[in-house]
């Protein structure tokens, strides 16, 4: 935990104390059984260039409340961007109304589980350099360098460049007296290189494997990824993926790299966790999951290497922060261990229904205008813990294969079984070595048959924080940043496809 | 000046700041919007609510340099804020001033748009309003609809959103325009109770009058009673038919990467295929369709209108900040079976020589026969009926090719008749190649699109037949 001052003091300067009182007095007024408030303060700065020149300069900030009942075991929820007592007040009293009007159509009465009181708490994340005492110059300057070196380099018809940050801030207070204020920074450098035979009619692109990070603007600065070292590589990657021969579709053993292996991990793992999907409450639109909770502690999920953790404490994680949107101190605990499921991702009113006491701190909100719901917590595949087995020894491991490389291109059914996903690089590998890249290539697998063919996994020196800002879950929509770590994986036999072929091509 | 200003008034206040030296025009954007959710899941209410916010954006032209055309930059400032503060409105034009100084020549700089004819219509009138009241009937008929299925063994799950915004723009070139925009969806999902089969319908609307959910869900329980005989088939093409949703969903997916800009520099698929240039012109289809968005909407279909200017706080290859106030009007992106529009903002349409044109707000394809869906499995001897699209992704950007799956019901026709369920499958098609292989294509209705009704949701689709859909692999999702 990082000290207070350290949190704006343009958002502490906001009357947080005054507009607690104000909702959680009426609510409590009105008779609410449950009522919590949460102010937040959401900037955004977006910045793009598209072949070295500013395509978009984009700064926003969202600012607004949310008051959140439950009357007579039936929630309300309303929201405002009034910032004034007597609008927190207002809106305690419409999400009230809320809850009466839909009292008439709710069978099950909400329960929570308990969790203690913090009263005044605070935490920051874990960033050196505040983007937004970066002067926008020196940022745009930064990606314009980008560009430039790319665009010089021979085979390389554009170059686009963007760095999404986010900074956000929470206050939370709710009716049993816990109240806290958080702080924390994200964001994503990024480039992407194009080469175009307009006589082939071909093109070809490959972005960075950066991942966005809970870090500061030191990270486009090399802090955590070498921004220079692959900018270097990325021409002469292209022009071979360019010359590349197109795969063979058939069964490959691959070599996962953490860059790919995330993103899968994300949609056949993370979603499939989720306990509001596993009893339907996403049913209409996310999907449900394979993994019903009468399975716990006896599905099958994968080989017994197969160790999955949930955690909202990794440092530079996307998902991480000290307490989430029900007032619950973040926490991490075990998914799938020796590859069988044992856990799965809750808020407060899911915990009791698994037979939990507690919550494990998975109930998070995108903006003041929405209700929290259970988002996905970082979920990680553990490395091997015997031995730090190297991503080389993996592939030396590996008589004909690929070695899939960042990702692209994803799809997974509604219920996390059948999946499609292609990635940004392929190679070849022939006797326990790399032979050149490959394109058109895709896997597809069933979700327990993918995990089932793991065979082995890299140490922990080549485990990997990866992750994604853009999330998408629930109705309306809402968007959340989450980090997957994992060391590279070997999987046998898996189902590779030819995407030109897929076309018809 | 004290309080919070109306949304006109903050207009003029932005406008009335005075420009940096080197600022050359202005624009401002504020958008009012009202949302009330519904939301249910194993036949009761989970979460809902109503929200109010208030967007706006300050963006800020420059001149780039001291003498002569050194070009013109932007700058874009958005709050999602209220303004109280005087202050507040002078220290955004100040940051959008400055974003613009730090981001060099735009390469979309063109001169902001003039003021029209239908200029200043409707300015004063305050934000259009809705409530949870707007689901009085809804809310009644999915209370039966609950008793229903309760008796029926059938679980429902589903939501109904209903969005009001109000936008007004004024720019520095005496633009003053204000449009409210009603957008509204329920969707319907029903499961038998041991959840092992799935249905789905979904209903497009401006304002929830002309949606009968007891209909919907009538629909739903006949869809469900098809499951009751259970077939599996493997991957392989067959001939399919696309509902309105699927065909929505697939031709919204390609007009999202119709960016005129990107097809010229030879990185879409609507590059020519070899050499140089696009592919409009070319023929997709000797059926004659036509896919067109029309901010006026379309007589026969009540509730698709649309801003009949462009408002956007973002540039990008499709659309461009500087065109913010320019009068929109019918686009067909496909005319007749060709390929006939891409999009360009207005400085990229003066480069490469095209028409302005912007992706609009709704889309319709028309041109197919009279048909309904039902007539298409009449005339089907033996293929499959899908109920909707999920997951889809882009694979290759060179072919358009996407992935997605299957959901909610696939049917096996023969002899012009359902004859039972089978499994969900993972398809890989071209939407490009789906307008080029459709055998028979029915009339056009208002239809949601499964997928992507968080972004669009005026459609007018016709139901598709297939000779040869790529099911790619079998999905064992219920």
């Amino acid at each position: 935990m990082v000290a207070d001052r350290q949190i704006d003091p343009e958002f502490r300067a906001l009357p947080l104390a005054r507009l607690a009182d104000a909702a959680l007095g009426r609510a409590r007024e009105l008779r609410a059984e449950h009522a919590d408030l949460r102010v937040e303060r959401i900037l955004g700065q977006m910045l793009a260039l598209r072949d070295g020149a500013v395509s978009s300069t984009a700064d926003r900030g969202v600012l607004g409340l949310a008051v959140r009942v439950i009357v007579d075991g039936t929630w309300g929820f309303a929201a405002t961007h009034e910032l004034t007592p007597e609008a927190a007040a207002a809106t305690a009293e419409r999400a009230v109304q809320v809850a009466r009007t839909l009292r008439a159509v709710n069978s099950e009465a909400v329960t929570r589980a308990d969790e203690p009181v913090y009263a005044e708490a605070s935490w920051v994340s874990e960033y050196e350099i505040d983007p937004w005492t970066v002067p926008t110059e020196e940022k745009i300057a930064l990606l314009a360098d980008w560009s430039a070196r790319l665009l010089a380099a021979d085979g390389v018809d554009h170059a686009d460049a963007a760095c999404p940050q986010v900074k956000e801030n929470k206050f939370y207070a709710d009716l049993a007296g816990t109240s806290t204020v958080q702080q924390r920074v994200r964001i994503e450098p990024r480039f992407t290189a194009t080469a175009v035979d307009r006589g082939a009619g071909r093109f070809e692109t490959m972005r960075t494997l950066a991942p966005p990070a809970g870090r500061g603007w030191e990270y486009a600065l090399g802090t955590g990824w070498d921004f220079d070292a692959e900018l270097a590589e990325v021409p002469e990657l292209l022009a071979g993926k360019m010359k590349a021969p197109t795969v063979e579709p058939g069964r490959y053993d691959l070599v996962i790299d953490p860059t790919n292996l995330w993103l899968t991990i994300h949609e056949s793992v993370g979603h499939a966790t989720e306990y509001d999907r596993a009893i339907g409450y996403e049913a209409a639109y996310a999907g449900t999951s394979f993994a019903t909770p009468d399975q716990l502690g006896s599905l099958r999920y994968g080989s017994e290497l197969m160790h999955v953790t949930g955690d909202r404490t990794v440092p530079h994680g996307l998902a991480t922060i000290g307490y989430d949107d029900d007032g619950v101190a973040t926490t991490e605990w075990d998914l799938v261990r020796d590859g069988v499921l044992v856990g799965y991702q809750l808020d407060r009113t899911f915990a009791p229904r698994l037979g939990l006491d507690r919550s494990n701190g998975c109930a998070f909100a995108d903006s003041p205008q929405h209700v929290p719901i259970q988002r996905m917590a970082n979920v990680s595949l553990r490395p091997d813990p015997r031995r730090d087995t190297t991503l080389d020894e993996l592939i030396g491991g590996v008589r004909k294969g690929i070695y899939v490389v960042g990702d692209k291109s994803w799809s997974i059914d509604m219920q996390r079984y059948n999946f499609q996903f292609t990635g940004q690089r392929f190679f070849a590998i022939e006797n326990g070595t790399l032979a050149g890249q490959l394109r058109d290539v895709a896997y597809q697998a069933t979700t327990t048959e993918f995990w089932g063919s793991l065979r082995g996994l890299g140490g922990p020196s080549s485990w990997l924080l990866s992750g994604a800002l853009n999330c998408g879950k629930a109705q309306p929509g809402q968007i959340a940043a989450v980090s997957h770590g994992c060391p590279p994986a070997l999987f046998e036999q898996v189902s590779v496809l030819n995407t030109a072929a897929e076309a018809g091509r | 000046m004290s309080g919070v200003p109306a949304s006109q008034e903050l207009v003029e206040r932005v406008l009335a700041v005075p420009g940096a030296a080197d600022a050359t025009g202005r624009v401002v954007l504020v958008t009012e919007s009202r949302e009330a959710v519904l939301r249910w899941a194993n036949s009761t209410m989970t979460t809902n609510g109503l929200t109010r916010s208030v967007d706006w954006s300050v963006i800020s032209l420059v001149r780039v340099g001291t003498a002569g055309d050194g070009g013109t930059a932007v700058g874009v400032v958005s709050s999602s804020a209220q303004v109280t503060d005087p202050a507040a409105v002078e220290a955004s034009v100040r940051a959008s001033e400055a974003a613009a100084r730090a981001s060099g020549p735009a390469r979309d700089a063109a001169t902001l748009p003039e003021p029209g004819a239908d200029n200043g219509a409707g300015w004063p009138d305050p934000a259009a309003e809705t409530s949870i009241g707007v689901y009085g009937r809804l809310a009644e008929e999915l209370a039966e609809a609950f008793g229903r299925g309760r008796d029926a063994g059938r679980v429902l799950y589903g939501f109904a959103s209903h969005e009001v915004s109000t936008t007004w723009l004024g720019t520095s070139t005496g633009v003053r325009r204000r449009w409210s925009q009603p957008t509204g969806s329920v969707e319907l999902n029903a499961k038998t109770a041991d959840l092992g089969r799935s249905a789905w319908g979904g209903r497009s609307t401006a304002d929830f009058t002309d949606v009968d959910l007891l209909a919907l869900d009538g629909e739903l329980a006949t869809r469900l009673s098809w499951g009751a005989r259970r077939l599996e088939l493997p991957a392989e093409r067959y001939p399919t038919i696309l509902p309105p949703s699927a065909v929505a969903d697939l031709l919204t997916f390609m007009c999202w990467n119709m960016a005129g800009r990107q097809a010229q520099e030879g990185r879409s698929a609507f590059s020519a295929p070899s050499g140089g240039g696009t592919r409009v012109g070319e023929r997709l289809t000797s059926l004659p369709l036509t896919l067109t968005s029309d901010p006026a909407g379309s007589p026969g279909y009540p509730g698709l209108a649309t801003a009949p200017f462009l408002a956007s706080a973002h540039s990008d290859d499709d659309v461009s900040v500087f065109d913010n106030g320019a009068p929109l009007g019918r686009v067909d992106w496909i005319a007749d079976g060709r390929v006939n529009a891409l999009a360009y903002p207005r400085a990229a349409a003066a480069e490469f020589g095209a028409g302005f044109a912007a992706m609009g707000e709704n889309l319709l394809l028309t041109g197919g026969a009279d048909g309904t869906l039902d007539d298409l499995v009449a005339g089907t001897e033996r293929g499959l009926l899908l109920t909707c699209l999920w997951y889809i992704r882009m694979v290759d950007p060179g072919t358009l090719l996407l992935t997605g799956l299957t959901r909610d019901g696939v049917y096996l026709v023969e002899r012009g008749e359902v004859v039972g369920e089978v499994n969900n499958f993972r398809f890989n098609e071209s939407p490009l190649d789906l307008l080029r292989r459709a055998s028979a294509v029915g009339g056009a209705e208002r239809t949601l699109p499964r997928e992507f009704k968080d972004w669009f949701t005026r459609t007018v689709m016709p139901p598709m037949l297939l000779p040869d859909f790529n099911m790619s692999s079998v999905s064992r999702a219920s």
